[in-house]
């Protein structure tokens, strides 16, 4: 596909200048507020609003202090960030298994009906989240999740099956039911035809579904932030906000820590990014 | 093309393969019936758990009608719900538009554009709290990067963002498109390396270049897409909270919240959850609509999402 992409270009010179004039633009567009991170978690403490565009002295101050919890709003910063690695990665399992069960059940068994859990699937899709968080809150206490992680973990769970049952019920009709059914006729079961055939033949899009339900996890912030209420078992996302609602905070030390944050995202991003668009474009916007 | 079979099948699994079953497949029928529903169990009980008892329980909390009357007698909340519609209406069509052209730039596929892409993507990536908290400190003072920049650049002071309401409602805005145009883009690129390369090459033989390739050609072969993925950014985007929240937090004076966030403080700062409830099922009107619209169009033209 690119090779006929690029010859096709090719006959028709992409008129350079304004193109990269374009691409200047862009570029400082999308990195304009996250060098102010940068630049407020370089500054001194209390020399956040000085006007500067470029910090005077680099000033790694801020991030001792996060890397050695030396501030009082930071004092469980490592126990916290295990706390989101532990919440993500419990999401992204749990994303993983489920969701592949369903769309194994859906896709391979031919679960009659099973176009009804998928439409049902495609309604909690376009679903804004957050509508639902007022009763999901009451709901935690209900069912006896408050201040747990669980509680948290569900409703990650629950946002982003949905999306990984469509992809993986549409990256599945890429691979052949006979596979299946020779399968079968050498006496396996489903559960052997799902655990030696489906998931290994499914293993790229299983992996854009777990990064998908991944940097779901962590990047979300509005579930973490309400039904988690101790210090001990928050995570840093709302550790984050902590200072955002306090007056006298120091900034450099709050974008320090969200610049921590934002780096595994950062790292996931470029290391797995052929997933993440595959993930996209594999169910096929065609 | 694949899409029309797609579309043919979504929705309906059932039946043309089992027509074409051979005999013996019939005898793992039964089995086959209890595995799927064992399988597909674990999905069906965290919807129902989470997504329709949290939904009937939310119907619920914001059954009384008075509670509408409260909330159209409160003026925040009709600010709140002009917020609302200007937010969805500015923000998801000026950034489809955006990202339809861009997509376009992104199509040469030369290094630096490689390159630019893979950084321009980034915003798709990172958490929404922390860039726009960034954002947020960049227009809270007058001190903060964004005047510094426009100091440097006229010798003037810059505007206070957060202290005029339109001024704060555009930042929202703006931020809101530089998070979440990324994807778009990624999305009408790879709908437009789907179209085959041929139906260019027929218009350019019939003279269609250019601009007249866009309207006559592109964008044509895009519109479902195109449509469809604007219905669903503007159900997204109606239940967007994390923008406001840290862009503008409301300032000045709460005259910049949208729904999301209205609702978020009337339940958890001011301890009226029926009313928060009451203010996000204010939505239902426009939301149930537009949902509906949307599942018929992935049902009819069979774009899979």
């Amino acid at each position: 596909m690119s090779t006929t992409l690029t010859s096709g270009r090719r006959r028709r010179p992409f008129s350079k200048l304004p193109a990269i004039g374009l691409g200047v633009g862009l570029l400082i567009w999308t990195l304009l507020p996250i060098y102010n991170m940068l630049l407020i978690a370089l500054s001194d403490d209390g020399d956040e609003f000085t006007g500067d565009i470029w910090p005077d002295d680099w000033n790694w101050e801020s991030f001792r202090v996060v890397w050695t919890e030396g501030y009082w709003y930071l004092e469980h910063f490592w126990h916290q960030l295990g706390n989101s690695l532990y919440m993500s990665v419990a999401t992204m399992l749990l994303t993983v298994l489920i969701g592949s069960l369903a769309s194994f059940a859906l896709g391979r068994l031919k679960l009659r009906h099973g176009w009804i859990v998928t439409d049902f699937a495609l309604l909690t899709y376009m679903l804004p989240t957050a509508f639902l968080v007022i009763p999901f809150v009451h709901l935690m206490h209900i069912y006896g999740l408050t201040d747990s992680l669980w509680a948290v973990i569900a409703a990650e769970v629950t946002f982003a099956t949905p999306y990984a049952i469509l992809i993986l019920h549409q990256y599945a009709k890429l691979i052949p039911l006979e596979l299946d059914e020779s399968a079968k006729i050498d006496g396996a079961s489903p559960l052997q035809v799902y655990l030696r055939i489906y998931v290994p033949l499914m293993a790229p899009a299983l992996v854009a579904v777990g990064v998908y339900a991944l940097l779901l996890a962590w990047n979300e912030y509005l579930y973490q932030y309400l039904l988690i209420t101790s210090p001990r078992n928050t995570t840093v996302a709302v550790a984050i906000d902590q200072f955002f609602d306090s007056d006298e905070a120091p900034w450099n030390y709050m974008m320090a820590t969200a610049l921590v944050y934002s780096l595994p995202p950062i790292a996931i991003y470029f290391g797995l990014r052929r997933f993440m668009v595959a993930g996209l474009t594999m169910g096929g916007v065609k | 093309m694949s899409g029309s079979q797609q579309a043919l099948e979504f929705g309906r699994p059932i039946a043309p393969s089992r027509l074409r079953l051979p005999p013996w497949r019939y005898r793992f029928q039964g089995s086959d019936t209890a595995w799927a529903i064992a399988f597909v169990i674990p999905y069906v009980a965290i919807f129902a758990a989470f997504v329709i008892y949290p939904i009937v329980f939310g119907l619920w909390m914001g059954s009384d009608l008075k509670l509408y009357d409260l909330l159209f007698s409160d003026p925040r909340y009709v600010t709140t719900l002009v917020n609302t519609l200007l937010f969805v209406a500015i923000g998801v069509n000026v950034k489809m538009v955006l990202a339809f052209l861009l997509s376009g730039f992104f199509m040469n596929r030369s290094w630096w554009t490689r390159t630019l892409l893979a950084i321009y993507l980034l915003p798709w990536a990172l958490p929404g709290l922390t860039v726009f908290l960034s954002i947020h400190y960049m227009l809270v003072t007058e001190w903060g990067l964004l005047d510094s920049l426009w100091r440097a650049v006229t010798g003037e002071d810059g505007p206070l963002f957060l202290v005029s309401a339109p001024l704060a409602m555009a930042a929202n805005i703006v931020s809101y498109i530089w998070k979440w145009m990324p994807f778009w883009t990624l999305i009408f690129l790879a709908a437009r390396m789907a179209i085959p390369q041929d139906i260019y090459e027929a218009a350019e033989i019939d003279g269609a270049s250019g601009y007249r390739r866009l309207v006559h050609v592109t964008f044509p072969l895009l519109a479902n897409v195109y449509l469809i993925c604007t219905l669903l950014s503007t159900v997204w985007t109606l239940g967007d909270f994390p923008t406001v929240y840290f862009v503008s937090s409301g300032a000045p004076a709460r005259s910049t919240d949208v729904l999301a966030t209205y609702g978020f403080h009337e339940a958890f700062d001011f301890g009226y959850p029926n009313l928060g409830v009451a203010a996000m099922m204010s939505a239902l009107p426009l939301l149930i609509p537009l949902v509906i619209l949307l599942m018929r169009r992935i049902r009819v033209t069979g774009v899979q999402l």
